[in-house]
């Protein structure tokens, strides 16, 4: 019953690109519930990015729908750069300003978008920031920080906008080993105060203890999806489960 | 000749003296002159670059076609076209007029291609990032790419303004009483070289400090190296 009732956050519908006539996505379907973890694993190449950077139309779907909390963005009439604001987004190589501090990136778009007044925008900067356990790091430039310490920083960069969703891209495949923990903490953290996230990773141990649900991509299209439990239970014919069984 | 020959020709304090008030005008005009031509063509250097970031194929092409000419070209062959040139087909521009619009637009020209290297070597990511937050185009590139931009702009820009500014010396061809050409007035009345050392101290007095406040912008604009 709830079920039916229950709108999806983010809701993609029949979605197709191409790059050069050549489908990179075929036909993607896929609701994400609200307070839902997603996972997308799936070879490389299949197509993972391309979906996410649709989802805030970094790429311009070919055709298809998309819909965030109920508004459609990939139609002519909505305002992109308003519906950015709900729809938060980290990047593999998490493309920090290096010329602002890290209070300065978080600062940025509050002040510019959404208009605060810098002490406004300060202070949600400092919130933010102490929450991925920064707070003694603000006046530091990207170059002065780990490569955790950055990422944190793109994670409260796109949080203090109060984002419905959160696009996660490989957010912990450009850091060492060591640093992955800290990253994976901050996505936990974000799935406890009931963020809705898709998340391209290659974290199978994380995706297998945190995903609600995991999309299995090749060839543009989403070929499994399941439980972690349920895509585990279907044995090695399985590609998903393959993927998913692998590695740490 | 003795030495006292030399010193007599060169470092003569009554002919010093004489010429010094005239010299003194003609670096005023070489500094106003100067600053002028900088102002222009770092903003018209600037305007262009942002007009090729917009522009389609055939403006781009148009635009690389500009600038690519006023690269190439002796900056005293376009001083004189455009003196003796213009007035034939009814144009008159004072020698201060056309030695402003030549060097602007040469300077404009190689400010463009350095502009334009420095925009183009902020990666693909800062914008997304930027964008990815609602910024627009327009924010995105005043508050990320540009500053970004700058820093890698500003060793050559500085390179190349000093090199165009010393330019207005080619005043003097066309009859423009800037600081080169007081001198050799002021060498030809006196049979003295002296003029001339002076000239050069005052050139040297004109643009070192410049040089010296292009050093210390970059490396005010050194952000977060670590020391
Ligand atoms: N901007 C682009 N232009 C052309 N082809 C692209 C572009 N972006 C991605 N592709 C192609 O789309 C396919 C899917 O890429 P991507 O979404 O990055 O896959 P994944 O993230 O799963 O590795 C690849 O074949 C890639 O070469
Ligand atoms: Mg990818």
């Amino acid at each position: 019953m709830s079920q039916s009732i229950a709108q999806p956050m983010l809701d993609i519908h029949a979605l197709y690109k191409s790059f050069n006539s050549v489908n990179v996505l075929n036909n993607i379907n896929l609701r994400v519930m609200p307070g839902e973890l997603v996972f997308l694993i799936g070879p490389s190449g299949s197509g993972k990015s391309t979906l996410l950077r649709c989802c805030n139309r970094l790429e311009e779907p070919s055709d298809g729908a998309i819909i965030v909390d109920g508004i459609n963005i990939t139609a002519v009439a909505t305002d992109i750069n308003k519906m950015r604001q709900r729809i938060g987004m980290v990047f593999q190589q998490f493309n920090l300003y290096p010329h602002m501090t890290a209070e300065q990136n978080v600062m940025l778009a509050l002040q510019r978008v959404q208009k605060k007044s810098a002490t406004e925008a300060r202070e949600i900067a400092h919130r933010e920031l102490t929450r991925v356990g920064l707070g003694a790091r603000l006046t530091h430039y990207p170059s002065q920080l780990s490569g955790g310490q950055q990422q944190r920083v793109a994670i409260a960069r796109a949080l203090s906008l109060g984002p419905k969703v959160m696009l996660l891209d490989e957010p912990t495949s450009a850091l060492d080993p060591q640093l992955v923990g800290e990253i994976l903490q901050a996505m936990m953290d974000m799935k406890k105060e009931g963020m809705t996230m898709l998340v391209v990773s290659h974290e199978m141990r994380f995706a297998r203890e945190a995903a609600d649900r995991v999309a299995f991509m090749e060839a543009g299209q989403i070929v499994e999806i399941g439980t972690p439990a349920e895509i585990l239970a279907r044995g090695p014919e399985s590609r998903a489960c393959q993927f998913l069984s692998h590695g740490h | 000749m003795d030495i006292t020959g030399l010193v007599d020709l060169f470092f003569n304090g009554a002919v010093a003296q004489t010429y010094l008030p005239d010299l003194l005008r003609g670096a005023w005009i070489t500094i106003y002159l100067s600053l002028a031509i900088v102002i222009a063509g770092l903003v018209f250097g600037l305007a262009l670059a942002l007009i090729r970031l917009v522009s389609n194929k055939a403006v781009v092409w148009f635009l690389r076609l500009f600038v690519d000419c006023f690269r190439a070209v002796p900056p005293l062959s376009v001083v004189l076209l455009l003196y003796f040139g213009l007035p034939s087909v009814g144009i008159n521009l004072s020698a201060p007029w056309v030695l402003w619009l030549t060097l602007s637009l040469i300077l404009a020209a190689f400010a463009e291609e350095i502009f334009w290297a420095g925009i183009s070597a902020v990666g693909p990511g800062q914008w997304e990032a930027s964008r990815s937050t609602g910024m627009t185009n327009a924010q995105t590139l005043r508050y990320v790419v540009l500053p970004q931009a700058m820093r890698l702009c500003i060793p050559p820009l500085t390179n190349r303004a000093l090199a165009i500014s010393k330019n207005t010396a080619l005043g003097t061809a066309i009859g423009m009483p800037e600081l080169l050409n007081e001198a050799q007035t002021a060498l030809s009345f006196s049979g003295n070289a002296t003029p001339l050392i002076m000239a050069a101290i005052l050139y040297l007095i004109i643009f070192m400090p410049l040089m010296a406040l292009a050093g210390s912008l970059e490396k005010r604009m050194a952000w977060g190296a670590r020391t």
